[in-house]
């Protein structure tokens, strides 16, 4: 970043202790470096400025090449009496630190240490359901945002439909053999609309290791009317995927079909809490995992719904695993209102069945529009 | 009206206070405390009766006493792993016994009983907060949990045959504390902590001034039902070990089958067989009947609470002063300085 401006690199004095020495970008400034006793490039030909871990290495080894420098001259300039280049090193890792956080370096350097220690002190908070806000907006939210941008290039629309506060429950389609929808969702309502999305999980996801942990600190919970409606009464924004396995467990061929919207459970606590419905339509997860195959037989066996076999799953072996790039759209349609039916609608099964129609039907038209405004499915 | 309370478990440490408390009460004219080991420190105004709730002779206390309220203290958990089958006979059989003595005991008016919220299991298909009407979604099938299971479920033959007895149920999470012995305190105070590798449960303790004058309250007043006695809030298994500064050794879930165990034990890093779905898969549950119906809201939340306890045992390894410290270090090393926040 600094190549443009050669400048640049001369802002930060600390950590380089004040030692004048870069030079200009063409000409190296030898003077400088005479002036401060500062150690010599390794060669004649200056290495390319631009490359932090060049200069991290160049410094780091270049001190046992001048045995003209005496001890007491480089202690003075190492602040440290070792022979060891410690503020050489810690030098060129600040100026890493500089090329990687950019200009902000130093705030947000002691920001992630601050992180770190609150991490490793347990001195940070969760709620009831074991929501883990800080290590989600930092940590979780910051590995998924590239696969969203530059490998899904996720277009999104209708964020405005997503209120800014109090509770309600976004509904979408659920594809694409693991739930890589739900986390682009999440990723989606937290970076556009800047709230978390509780996502609702089948008990699976809660008895698998790791995912289990993972999917609580990052808002999930299971999908049952309790934790639903306490979600929601809470004023929290609640993700569910009604079509659950039989959605994302369904072969290439019957892409984009909507299936059964599971028992109308989402509707009948969304009615009792009084929220808005909001549908999102997701069209590109369809196509990262196409699923041609099933092994039923080894599935039961190991207590999962299904072996997803795809064009390279399990032929290439991890490299299977890889995700095709295709491009989403995300759309979050109008909310649904239920807070005018009357109290007991909730339990009024013919209702419920209705307004589930009503949602599922939203979704499949919004799905056929996308699928048409969507130009090619992978570039 | 002069009362008479029957504390049974009185030799442990909330048996001991509930006692002590009581006695301090001028409303309780006479307590009488039963147990089969006498309580370690003398309990002013107390009578200790030394017998076993499993024997009928339970029922001649009750009778002899003029006893109108039990409580009923004596369902543990087991604090060491080989003491199983003694406490499950105390835990079950006894109150089998003493509930039948109950029956018989025309003078008998009120019931607490000391149960716990390991009645909802553990499961992974639990809801992350359960309400006093949730059933387990997943039945204890071994252990404490069962135990507590079974003796609720006798506590309601109890209530069924004897409608005029006025019964207290008192769910209560796990206790921790510095000054009561309990399994979960035994366990984090170990210098590395075995965990459930790939599970991270959500943790909910209870302090044992809340336990006590819960305890207190409920044989006060007259308030029939079932609460969930818990501090409010959670913290995460992870998270409490680290607040107590201590390292962790996840170990897969296979290594708690039967030979793991014994491994685990040889070298002294053993998950206690009763606490295993609880630090595998959590739980959570909800205290709003406890403030309003019940009348009391707890003084400590399970911040608080660990964080009491964390005061009181040794620093661990991995000490939040060492991480300070090192965080310093670097910071003046990189010219980044104290952090900011």
């Amino acid at each position: 970043m600094n190549s443009s401006n050669p400048d640049g690199a001369n802002v930060i004095p600390l950590g380089v202790r004040g030692r004048p020495g870069r030079g200009g970008r063409a000409t190296p400034s030898a003077a400088a470096r005479a002036v401060a006793g500062s150690k010599p490039r390794s060669g004649p030909q200056s290495p390319d400025r631009d490359d932090p871990s060049l200069e991290a290495t160049s410094s780091a080894t270049s001190p046992p090449t001048i045995p003209s420098q005496s001890a007491d001259e480089r202690a003075t300039r190492d602040g440290s009496s070792s022979g060891v280049p410690v503020t050489e090193i810690v030098a060129a890792l600040v100026n890493a630190a500089q090329q990687v956080f950019g200009d902000d370096w130093e705030r947000r350097a002691a920001e992630l240490m601050a992180f770190t220690r609150r991490r490793l002190t347990g001195d940070y908070e969760v709620d009831d359901f074991g929501f883990d806000h800080e290590l989600t907006s930092r940590f979780l939210m910051t590995a998924l945002r590239p696969i969203a941008n530059q490998w899904f290039r996720i277009e999104v629309r209708g964020v405005e439909n997503i209120p800014a506060d109090g509770g309600a429950l976004v509904v979408s389609n659920h594809s694409g053999t693991i739930p890589m929808d739900t986390l682009m969702t999440i990723l989606t309502v937290h970076d556009h609309a800047g709230r978390g999305l509780r996502s609702l999980g089948a008990d699976l996801v809660f008895t698998m290791p790791f995912v289990s942990e993972l999917a609580r600190k990052g808002g999930a919970t299971l999908a049952c009317n309790a934790d639903a409606e306490r979600l929601l009464s809470q004023g929290e924004l609640v993700g569910v995927w009604p079509e659950g396995f039989k959605g994302i467990g369904k072969p290439y061929s019957e892409r984009y079909k909507l299936q059964r919207f599971g028992r109308g459970g989402f509707v009948s606590a969304a009615m009792r809490t009084g929220v808005p419905i909001v549908p999102c339509s997701i069209v590109g997860a369809e196509e990262i995992y196409p699923m041609i195959g099933n092994v039923p037989s080894l599935a039961r066996l190991l207590g999962v719904p299904y072996i997803p076999i795809t064009p390279f799953f399990p032929w290439l072996g991890p490299l299977g695993l890889v995700p095709l790039p295709s491009k989403w759209l995300i759309e979050f349609g109008e909310p649904i209102r239920t807070d005018a039916y009357s109290d007991g609608a909730a339990d009024d099964p013919m209702l419920v069945f209705n307004v589930t129609d009503q949602v599922r039907e939203t979704i499949q038209q919004t799905l056929h529009s996308l699928l048409v405004a969507r130009q090619r499915v992978f570039f | 009206m002069g009362r008479v309370a029957l504390v049974t478990g009185v030799s442990s440490d909330l048996g001991a206070g509930t006692a002590r408390g009581l006695a301090a009460d001028p409303e309780v004219d006479k307590v009488v405390g039963i147990d089969v080991v006498p309580p370690r420190r003398q309990l002013d105004g107390v009578k200790f009766v030394r017998a076993d709730i499993r024997n009928p002779v339970v029922g001649k206390v009750l009778a002899v006493e003029d006893v109108d309220t039990v409580v009923h203290l004596a369902v543990r958990p087991t604090s060491r792993s080989g003491a199983r089958s003694s406490m499950k006979e105390t835990n079950v059989i006894g109150t089998m016994q003493l509930l039948a003595a109950c029956q018989r005991t025309a003078g008998v008016r009120k019931l607490v009983l000391k149960s716990s919220t390991e009645v909802y299991g553990a499961s992974p298909r639990d809801p992350a907060i359960f309400t006093e009407d949730m059933p387990a979604r997943r039945t204890p099938r071994s252990g404490y949990a069962k135990d507590t299971v079974e003796v609720e479920g006798y506590v309601r033959g109890l209530a069924r045959r004897r409608p005029d007895i006025l019964i207290t149920t008192l769910r209560m999470a796990r206790l921790l504390s510095p000054r009561i012995e309990s399994p979960l305190g035994h366990y984090l105070r170990m210098p590395v902590i075995p965990t459930v590798l790939g599970f991270d449960p959500r943790l909910q303790v209870l302090h044992d001034e809340d336990a006590l004058a819960v305890l207190r309250r409920a044989v006060a007043n007259d308030i029939a039902g079932t609460f969930n006695v818990a501090g409010p809030g959670i913290v995460m298994l992870s998270q409490a070990v680290r607040r107590l500064g201590r390292p962790t050794l996840p170990v897969p879930p296979f290594g708690l089958s039967a030979v793991g165990q014994v491994i685990a034990r040889t070298v002294r890093v053993d998950i206690p067989p009763d606490l295993v779905d609880l630090l595998t898969y959590g739980r959570g549950v909800d205290t709003t009947a406890l403030v309003d119906s019940f009348g009391y809201r707890p003084r400590y939340t399970t911040d608080e609470t660990l964080e009491q306890f964390a005061a009181t045992i040794p620093p661990g390894a991995l000490r939040a002063d060492r991480i300070r410290g090192a965080e310093a270090r670097i910071g003046a090393l990189t010219g980044i300085g104290e952090s900011r926040e």
